[in-house]
């Protein structure tokens, strides 16, 4: 019997299917039930059933390295807590949260933090996530309310993407897109995004704008379309304060398209047509996500944005509006309790003095918080500077993922007290914790997500809670109960808490609408609030603002903070693998999703490839102030002159060298707090290494001794490590017999020493449990999968590439095809996306990769012309 | 009138004298009366299986070669005789009884002789050489201990032979490891490990100093002091052409008869084929090499004047005791592939040079020598397979080349 439930990746909040069989094997697909996909679901969904594994899970509580029974674990956690709050105040008290947990758990620590200990140091990993997006929501239109649904990008004419690599970071709503598309081809795509991503591949107009300077688009197009009177003059004048404003700061940094084209980096020529579209179509969605959030100026980039929207009139109506999009699978959620610094709960802020005492009385809270506290970057500070005495970081990975993320795990190792729940044993963050508390996973756990167009939906378990594992709500509620605040959390489950949180979002009366009666939790259908309304929001032209009018706001553009010099002088931009989630403790499980990118590649362009000595499939090392790293360098087109890009998911635990957020300077954009992480000028170099290699285990094990770079991830057979050894390193014989000791240990050896090649085999009771090759181009998917074979032989192995076998890199995750069958079924005449389908199945499930397979036809067919 | 068909004399009743009148019978059946001379009383036989007769896997019967070639070809068998004299002027042959055979063309095959040490005590009885069914005959009713000395094929097999018999063995090799004119270090090595799991005790680097006799049984004295009690003594040390019948006759020769490209010696009407000659400065010990003069030589006779025996790359390839061992060309070289499976007792060995292959070292699995035989002798280019190589032909499917011809000495 298939559980309904919803998937724990992006914002998109797919509904998904999920049974257990008899043999364990979990299988999952979508809902097609649910309004967010419609029975999709994208490669990192199709995978799922292959996460549920409770290999590395964190089990059982641990305090200061020891396992121990929850008593012990809960009393450390309260005694700590209660004497730093006793000693010190309440402010030197500290949660960090996640847009991972659900809406349920972020409420009851919100309500700890907020209404019991008397502090709001509560933040989240939201805030390097959208942050700007709600800064700019609530300066707009007075609450942080997204306008649109996912059936305005099907309905609209225009769709602009800025800063949003939609097809690989949201793949279900690039599929629905790229169906409308089809269904509609008069439509119009826009991608704004310096690099040339899969979605801006698929694009009818890609503007490959410098990194950040889209204020300077937007305050163009907002200046453009008034000169060309494309306005609505009634809508501006019925609801909207301030656009006059708005509109002379924009003629005064934009006065004329070329100024603009010139400042961004951009053809005149695309700006105008830009312009032309947007003054063509009034059913216009602009839709944004990290690649304009993730600045120093992001709050203002999303007002230069809904500025353009509110000029024009184009929102509240279907088919249109400023639609930021989320990362997270409940960042909506912690927003709507308010799970933030920056806000009480409810969506009410600190400041409405009103419906601040309402939600004192409704919680009874002894303490309530009155101020904003630390937001992330700021809290973290705080933990450096010693201010912060105990810490609890809960479902998220701050020593990899924050800014300055060296410094962060520098300052984490000094607070007195690091408290970290989370469902995995060994992550970069875990490692520096004093008490670990085992939390229940996707799968196992209860509650509700809100995902970007505001649909409430029900996370359901259909896995039994193993081990000590507890939900996150519990663990919170339990060290309420341990501070004196028994009665005020005497939550039996997540029902009764989103009755709590329902009923204070109806007592303080902001656009949050859970309906008026009691809720059938458990058999709740995925819902859109307003609940009762069932009306779009902004549909009547009113906002939430005391005025009920819309704000536009005066945007001066800023570039990024810091520039490029002689000493750094790529600007390295970081973002999304669509295979791969935040810090790959999930993702990574799945070997059908490590085989896309299975390193961490720097993509370079080939101009600065060349100045740089680097060629494709060299080690690089980028260098900042703030912390440099190793990955595997790209030469690349599809990245502009004088940039490079990183991916954010690789940590501590799965390469010597991968952390990219400890290059990224913490810089903060002064309204939202969210750091720019898309614009760190770095220094760029090639790494020399005496030889490269890679093993494949069925073990997890370490690189070899001395190797001066490793990467590692899972595959079908074991793990499969990549390493690198410094000139002068040991024989790999030696090495490789290092790796796996053992009486009953046969080894199989290869060598071809004029050319520094090795190969070797471990062979235990006659199976391999370990394939070494030192020097060698081989294909690893093969080999991993060959590895993962029953009975295949150590000779066979050893022979690897012989075998005529290797399909190259991934493309389609979910048939697992690659470059090598596409390449073929192209010389075989497939001339199109659908006709690969037909002959691979590529591209016909989650459909991730048809920007892929586009390029991979448009430059085979160019090939053989 | 009738054509009187030109008598044709074989010398020798080995291996090599067979398969050249099996490639006449081929060729032309009728061009001559043919009389084969053996020493030996035994019709020609498959020496390379005497290991196998030795250690009782095949019976001595199953070793004949001559098959119905003595219907095909009008063919007299002198056996049991010995040819003392010949005489390329008159064109005869004086035989042991003192007859004398004229012929119009005669053919040396007289092959080789094996190589016995001059210890004190090397013509003790009980001392062997492992060389013909004679020698079989006598070892095989051996029991108690024996002692081989030579670490080269023959010693190898006599070794494994014995063992197999049941007879506690000892070899003693005077060079630091096995086969080493086929085998680099660590091939012998592997071979050495195979052999010591056969229960055979290795002295390597051994010199053999004297054979005692010591109450009912013999003694082999080592230097350094060593002293193995033996019942049998095998020696096993090699074997060089026998030239004696040639030279007598005024024949060029040197280590060898010397044989040109047609395998013509120095005297009109007299050629000769097999271990005992010398072409281009090479004896060869191995059978296929010398089966391809056998097939030059009938046809020339058969009036293929264009056949030419052009040398050959010599390989070795044989089972001793179990253990696959394949040797072709260089044993050692700059730049060489090496596989190693020390639990399977596997090593193999390819030495390069300038993209071609030049040598193979093969133990424990010699898949793939035959292929490395024709790489190595055709010179065919190889970069292009380099990482495949080591793993066999079967992963080089764009290697196109005949499909190799050649006799491998055993099964």
């Amino acid at each position: 019997m298939a559980v309904r439930t919803t998937c724990p990746y992006c914002g998109v909040g797919c509904g998904v299917l999920a049974s257990r069989k008899a043999d364990g094997l979990v299988v999952v697909r979508g809902d097609p039930d649910h309004p967010a996909n419609y029975g999709r679901l994208c490669s990192k969904g199709t995978a799922l059933g292959e996460t549920t594994g409770l290999e590395d899970r964190l089990l059982t509580p641990m305090v200061d390295g020891v396992a121990t029974g929850w008593e012990a674990a809960l009393d450390r956690v309260a005694h700590g807590f209660a004497a730093a709050i006793d000693r010190h105040g309440p402010e030197s008290v500290a949660f960090y949260v996640s847009g991972q947990l659900l809406t349920e758990d972020y409420y009851v620590a919100n309500k700890l933090m907020k209404g019991f200990i008397g502090a709001a140091n509560i933040d989240t990993n939201s805030r390097l996530c959208m942050a700007s997006a709600v800064a700019a929501h609530k300066r707009a239109f007075g609450t942080d309310t997204v306008p649109c649904e996912y059936t305005d990008l099907e309905a609209a004419d225009l769709v602009v993407l800025a800063g949003s690599n939609l097809a690989w970071c949201h793949p279900v709503i690039w599929q629905r897109l790229e169906a409308a598309r089809r269904r509609r081809p008069e439509m119009r795509l826009v991608v704004i995004d310096p690099r040339r991503t899969a979605t801006a591949e698929l694009a009818d107009l890609h503007l490959s704008i410098a990194p950040g300077m889209d204020g300077v688009l937007f305050a163009g197009l907002l200046a453009e379309l008034d000169r060309r009177d494309v306005r609505d003059d009634a809508f501006v004048e019925g609801h909207v304060d301030d656009m006059a404003a708005a509109l002379e700061a924009a003629h005064r940094v934009a006065p004329d398209l070329a100024a603009v084209a010139r400042r961004c980096g951009l053809k005149r020529a695309d700006v105008v047509t830009l312009a032309d579209w947007y003054a063509r179509h009034d059913r216009t969605v602009t839709l944004w996500s990290q690649g304009l959030n993730q600045s120093t100026s992001g709050t203002d980039k999303g007002n230069a944005i809904i500025n353009l929207h509110l000029l024009t009139g184009r929102i509240g109506r279907p088919g249109m509006g400023p639609f930021s999009i989320t990362g997270q699978p409940n960042a909506m959620g912690g927003r709507e309790v308010g799970g933030l610094a920056t806000q009480l709960a409810a969506h009410v802020d600190f400041g409405d003095s009103a419906r601040t005492e309402i939600v004192r009385r409704f919680w009874r809270a002894p303490r309530l918080a009155t101020m904003p506290g630390l937001k992330a970057v700021d809290l973290f500070d705080a933990v450096d500077k010693g201010q912060i005495k105990a810490l609890w970081i809960m479902a998220t990975n701050p020593a990899a993922s924050l800014p300055a993320a060296d410094r962060v795990r520098a300052a984490i190792r000094k607070c007195p007290l690091v408290v970290v729940s989370d469902t995995e044993r060994r992550t970069d963050t875990t490692d520096l914790a004093h008490v670990l508390l085992p939390a229940a996973a996707w799968g196992e756990k209860d509650g509700t997500v809100t995902n970007s167009e505001r649909t409430i939906s029900r996370q359901r378990a259909f896995l039994s809670v193993p081990g000590a594992a507890r939900p996150d709500w519990w663990i919170i509620k339990e060290v309420a109960h341990r501070l004196g605040h028994g009665a005020d959390f005497a939550f039996n489950g997540p029902a009764e808490i989103f009755a709590e949180h329902a009923a204070l979002a109806r007592a303080v009366v902001r656009d949050l609408d859970f309906g008026a009666g009691d809720l059938d939790y458990d058999g709740l259908e995925p819902t859109a609030w307003p609940f009762e309304a069932k009306a779009r929001p902004f549909a009547d032209g009113r906002f939430f603002t005391p005025n009920e009018r819309a704000r536009a706001v005066p945007v001066v553009p800023r570039q990024p903070m810091q520039v490029t010099s002689l000493e750094l002088p790529l600007v390295m931009l970081t973002g999304r693998y669509r295979d791969a989630w935040h810090t790959q403790t999930r993702t990574g499980r799945a070997p059908s999703l490590t085989g896309h990118r299975p390193e961490a590649r720097l993509e370079l362009h080939p101009s600065d490839a060349e100045r740089a000595g680097v060629g494709t499939g060299d080690l690089v090392r980028a260098i900042t102030p703030w912390g440099e790293a190793t990955l595997r360098a790209e030469i690349t087109e599809s990245i502009a002159r004088g940039t490079c890009f990183a991916p954010m998911h690789w940590t501590a635990q799965q390469s010597s060298a991968g952390r990219i957020d400890a290059l990224v300077a913490p810089n903060v954009d002064p309204i939202s707090g969210q750091p720019e992480s898309k614009a760190q000028p770095v220094a760029v170099a090639r790494v020399v290494t005496g030889a490269e290699g890679f093993f494949v285990s069925t073990e997890r094990r370490e690189a070899p001794a001395g190797a001066l770079y490793w990467s590692r991830r899972r595959v079908v057979g074991g793990w499969l490590v990549e390493f690198a050894l410094p000139e002068g390193a040991s024989e790999p014989a030696a090495l490789a017999r290092a790796l796996v000791v053992g009486g009953d240990i046969e080894w199989l050896e290869y060598s071809d020493p004029i050319q520094r090649r090795f190969r070797a085999v471990a062979r235990q009771s006659g199976a391999p449990v370990l394939a070494l090759f030192v020097n060698e181009a081989l294909p690893r998917d093969w080999l991993a999968g060959a590895f993962g074979t029953n009975g295949i032989g150590a000779r066979e192995l050893l022979a690897a590439v012989a075998a005529d076998v290797g399909d190259g890199p991934l493309v389609c995750a979910c048939f697992g095809v690659g470059e090598g069958r596409v390449r073929t079924a192209v010389t075989g005449g497939a001339r199109s996306v659908d006709a690969l389908g037909a002959v691979l199945k590529a591209g016909t499930n989650c459909g991730s990769c048809r920007p892929e397979l586009q390029a991979l036809l448009r430059h085979h067919v160019e090939d053989a012309a | 009138m009738v054509r009187v068909r030109p008598h044709l004399v074989v010398v020798g009743a080995g291996m090599v004298a067979a398969r050249f009148l099996h490639e006449l019978a081929q060729r032309a059946p009728d061009c001559f009366r043919v009389t084969l001379i053996g020493r030996e009383d035994t019709a020609p036989y498959d020496r390379v299986q005497l290991s196998a007769v030795l250690a009782g896997t095949h019976s001595a019967a199953a070793l004949d070669l001559m098959g119905d070639v003595s219907n095909q070809l009008d063919l007299t068998l002198k056996l049991g005789t010995t040819v003392t004299e010949l005489d390329p002027a008159r064109r005869s042959l004086t035989l042991d009884g003192g007859t004398t055979i004229a012929f119009d063309i005669v053919v040396l095959a007289t092959g080789s002789e094996a190589v016995r040490l001059p210890l004190p005590g090397g013509h003790l009885p009980g001392v062997r050489t492992f060389r013909d069914l004679a020698d079989v005959e006598t070892l095989s009713g051996a029991s108690g201990r024996a002692v081989v000395i030579g670490g080269g094929l023959l010693g190898l097999e006599a070794a494994a032979g014995l063992r197999a018999r049941g007879l506690d063995v000892a070899l003693v090799h005077l060079m630091p490891w096995l086969m080493e004119r086929q085998l680099d270090a660590e091939g012998g090595s592997a071979l050495a490990t195979a052999m010591k799991r056969l229960g055979i005790d290795l002295h390597l680097g051994a010199k053999s100093e004297a054979i005692e006799a010591e109450g009912t049984g013999l003694t082999l004295r080592l230097d350094g002091g060593v002293r193995l009690p033996a019942d049998l003594v095998v020696m096993a040390v090699g074997v060089r052409p026998y030239v004696g019948l040639a030279r007598d006759a005024g024949l060029a020769c040197n280590r060898g008869i010397l044989v040109d490209d047609g395998l013509a010696t120095s005297a009109e009407g007299v050629f000769a084929l097999g271990e005992c000659v010398e072409h281009q400065g090479t004896c060869y010990g191995l059978v296929w090499p010398l089966y391809a003069q056998a097939r030059v030589l009938a046809q020339q006779l058969s009036g293929d004047r264009a056949a030419r025996f052009a040398g050959a790359t010599p390989f070795t390839s044989l089972k001793v005791a179990g253990v696959e061992v394949f040797s072709a060309g260089a044993t050692d070289g700059d730049d060489q592939l090496i596989l190693r499976d020390p639990t399977h007792g596997i090593y193999r060995k390819l030495v390069l040079a300038d993209g071609r292959l030049e040598g193979a070292v093969l133990v424990g699995d010699a898949a793939g020598g035959a292929w490395y035989a024709e790489l190595i002798e055709q010179g065919i280019p190889v970069d292009a397979w380099r990482d495949r190589l080591m793993f066999g032909r079967a992963y080089v499917p764009e290697a196109v080349a005949d499909e190799p011809t050649l006799a491998v000495a055993a099964a």
